[in-house]
């Protein structure tokens, strides 16, 4: 085998042209790997790690594209490097005829004067740039960029509130305005509840288990994780609940986050207490009490969340009781944990969604005690998310440390795939706890990229003598254009226990890790 | 209750037209579900220089 790496300066392409670019290229004859990324420290470690080197990966700069391909020789290699020219001359290209892009928002509104939304995910230090011009411009914004710092984001979000515009993150994954998803969405059903969500994954586990139990989403606003820090001081979730206590088609609003700080935690309940609609809140395990809530209600999942904006919305004065597994689940949970060696203990989630990583902690931690994590519930639990995992674990692939310059999780599933085998061959793994998310945005093919990887990991604990209970939990509805049904067969298929949510596959990957013991509301 | 701005009602009656700035497959998804997208072809300015960026967008260029 032979490599070579070519470092293009100053020359950018965003994430998924350059995935398209790497996937071409690695299945041209003779090349058994490739790459084209951006230079980014983590995509630099990656390619180090897949056995490139050299001096034009070490002196590459976050600004420059890096191609590397590994192939059985030089002439597989020039023709490999041939093809990467013609991709990267032709992306961006229209086809005769047809007029080029414009190149700046500016130009774009001489096309579209009447336009009302941008929808920004430059990379992040470009990202306020863009996002300011377009609110002085007079559109609402959908800021999909991370990387945006919290004095940034408090000045975007004062320019819209003076403007009466709505500022959707930065780091937005997801809205549903007027029935059309922004970002990574799902296919829901057109309804009277609505979602104001400082959670992408967040937001559509909710939208998606209403939209389950025949229910539907009149608005779903994103609003970025950091709008709940005290620094920006949830300035689009209280711009996001008035706009929806006033939207006609609203009913019931559901209020998401991870757990705040007091006083942003104290704020957003005086909103929910004086709001003229029922609402939902769910502070994700976050105790929050019947003082501060008036008449509003508290759900301490995103499971209860939607279970509880349903009955309101069906008009049901009780709460919805715990929900339970299903008893084919709990039956299959047993033949699982029979399977298991005796050293096999612990749970180990592997995520894409960072809200579910927490969620599944927030579940597993009412049973295990400690659940280790990149975001931990509490700090003392924090371990470094490039791992070893240590006894329960729950690691956010989607955190900052893993999409430097690189996909998301929901789209590229390699790191994800590598993880899965090291959990494999570790003998104190007995579960392991996956998302899949379905919907606009994410992987065409999410199964098929798991289906190998999974398989090969059961191959993997079954050399060592023991056996790996694979768990997930697909977000999704069944009009998102993977195809629900089918992506469950193909998983099933691979020995995958899927479960109806995420709250219900944590509770069911501990029932099979603990042999029983540790019940969490089977039925 | 923060006070609902004047203008507010129009952002969820209003068609969407959409401006999109960055990956192109979030304006092929939002086209797929029937929204007018406009797609900028976006390049990093003043060659991926953040610093220099700024100093042009302080000078109005």
């Amino acid at each position: 085998m032979v490599t070579r790496v070519i470092a293009k300066k100053g020359i950018y392409r965003d994430s998924i042209t350059l995935m398209q670019i790497s996937t071409a290229l690695g299945k041209l004859p003779g090349v058994s790997q490739a790459a084209a990324v951006m230079a980014t420290e983590l995509n630099r470690r990656v390619l180090f790690e897949a056995g490139f080197s050299g001096v034009e990966i070490a002196k590459a700069a976050r600004d420059d594209m890096v191609v590397a391909v590994e192939a059985k020789d030089k002439h597989a290699l020039d023709s490999a490097f041939d093809q990467a020219e013609k991709l990267l001359a032709s992306q961006g290209g229209r086809p005769a005829g047809e007029k080029a892009a414009p190149t700046s928002l500016g130009a774009a509104l001489q096309e579209v004067p009447d336009a009302n939304f941008a929808l920004i995910s430059v990379p992040g230090q470009f990202a306020k740039r863009e996002a300011a011009q377009a609110l002085a411009r007079g559109l609402n914004v959908f800021l999909f960029s991370s990387n945006v710092s919290l004095d940034e984001e408090v000045a975007l979000k004062k320019t819209a509130e003076a403007k009466g515009l709505l500022m959707m993150g930065p780091d937005c994954g997801t809205s549903i305005i007027n029935h059309k998803v922004f970002g990574f969405g799902n296919v829901v059903r057109e309804g009277g509840i609505g979602i104001v969500s400082a959670s992408g994954t967040g937001l559509q586990e909710v939208s998606t288990l209403i939209d389950r139990s025949g229910l539907g989403i009149s608005q779903a606003i994103g609003t970025g994780a950091g709008d709940m820090s005290e620094r920006v001081g949830g300035i689009t979730m209280a711009r996001g609940i008035s706009l929806l206590e006033e939207d006609p088609n609203t009913k019931i609003l559901v209020l998401i986050s991870k757990p705040p700080s007091p006083v942003i935690a104290a704020k957003v309940l005086g909103f929910a207490r004086n709001c003229k609609k029922p609402v939902v809140v769910n502070f994700l395990g976050a105790a929050v009490g019947k003082e501060g809530l008036g008449s509003a209600k508290a759900a301490s999942t995103l499971e209860e969340a939607a279970d509880l904006a349903c009955a309101v919305s069906e008009g049901k004065v009780d709460p919805p009781s715990p929900k339970k597994l299903p008893q084919e689940l709990a039956s299959a949970a047993k033949e699982e944990w029979n399977r298991l060696s005796p050293r096999q203990r612990y749970v180990r989630g592997l995520f894409a969604g960072g809200t579910l990583c927490y969620e599944s902690q927030v579940i597993l931690g009412t049973m295990f005690g400690r659940i280790y994590s990149n975001g931990p519930i509490r700090q003392e639990d924090k371990i470094p998310g490039e791992g070893p995992s240590k006894m329960n674990s729950c690691i956010d692939m989607g955190a900052e440390e893993f999409v430097e310059g690189r996909l998301h999780p929901m789209i590229d599933f390699s790191l994800r795939n590598a993880r899965i085998l090291k959990e494999a061959a570790d003998p104190e793994t007995a579960v392991l706890l996956l998302d899949v998310e379905l919907g606009f945005g994410s992987n065409p093919d999410p199964a098929g990229e798991l289906v190998p990887s999974i398989t090969q990991a059961k191959a993997l604990a079954a050399r060592q003598s023991s056996y790996l209970s694979v768990v997930a939990h697909i977000v999704a509805t069944e009009a998102d254009h993977q195809g629900l049904k089918n992506q469950e067969e193909r998983l099933r298929a691979a020995g995958v226990l899927l479960a109806p949510s995420n709250a219900s596959a944590s509770r069911l990957a501990a029932l099979i890790a603990s042999r029983g013991t540790k019940p969490g509301g089977v039925g | 209750m923060p006070k609902a701005k004047p203008k507010s009602s129009s952002i969820f009656a209003s068609e969407l037209k959409v401006v999109n700035i960055g990956i192109p497959t979030f304006a092929d998804d939002l086209e797929s579900q029937g929204v007018a997208v406009v797609k900028v072809d976006w390049k990093p300015p003043a060659g991926g220089d953040a610093e220099m960026a700024g100093i042009l967008e302080k000078l109005g260029a």
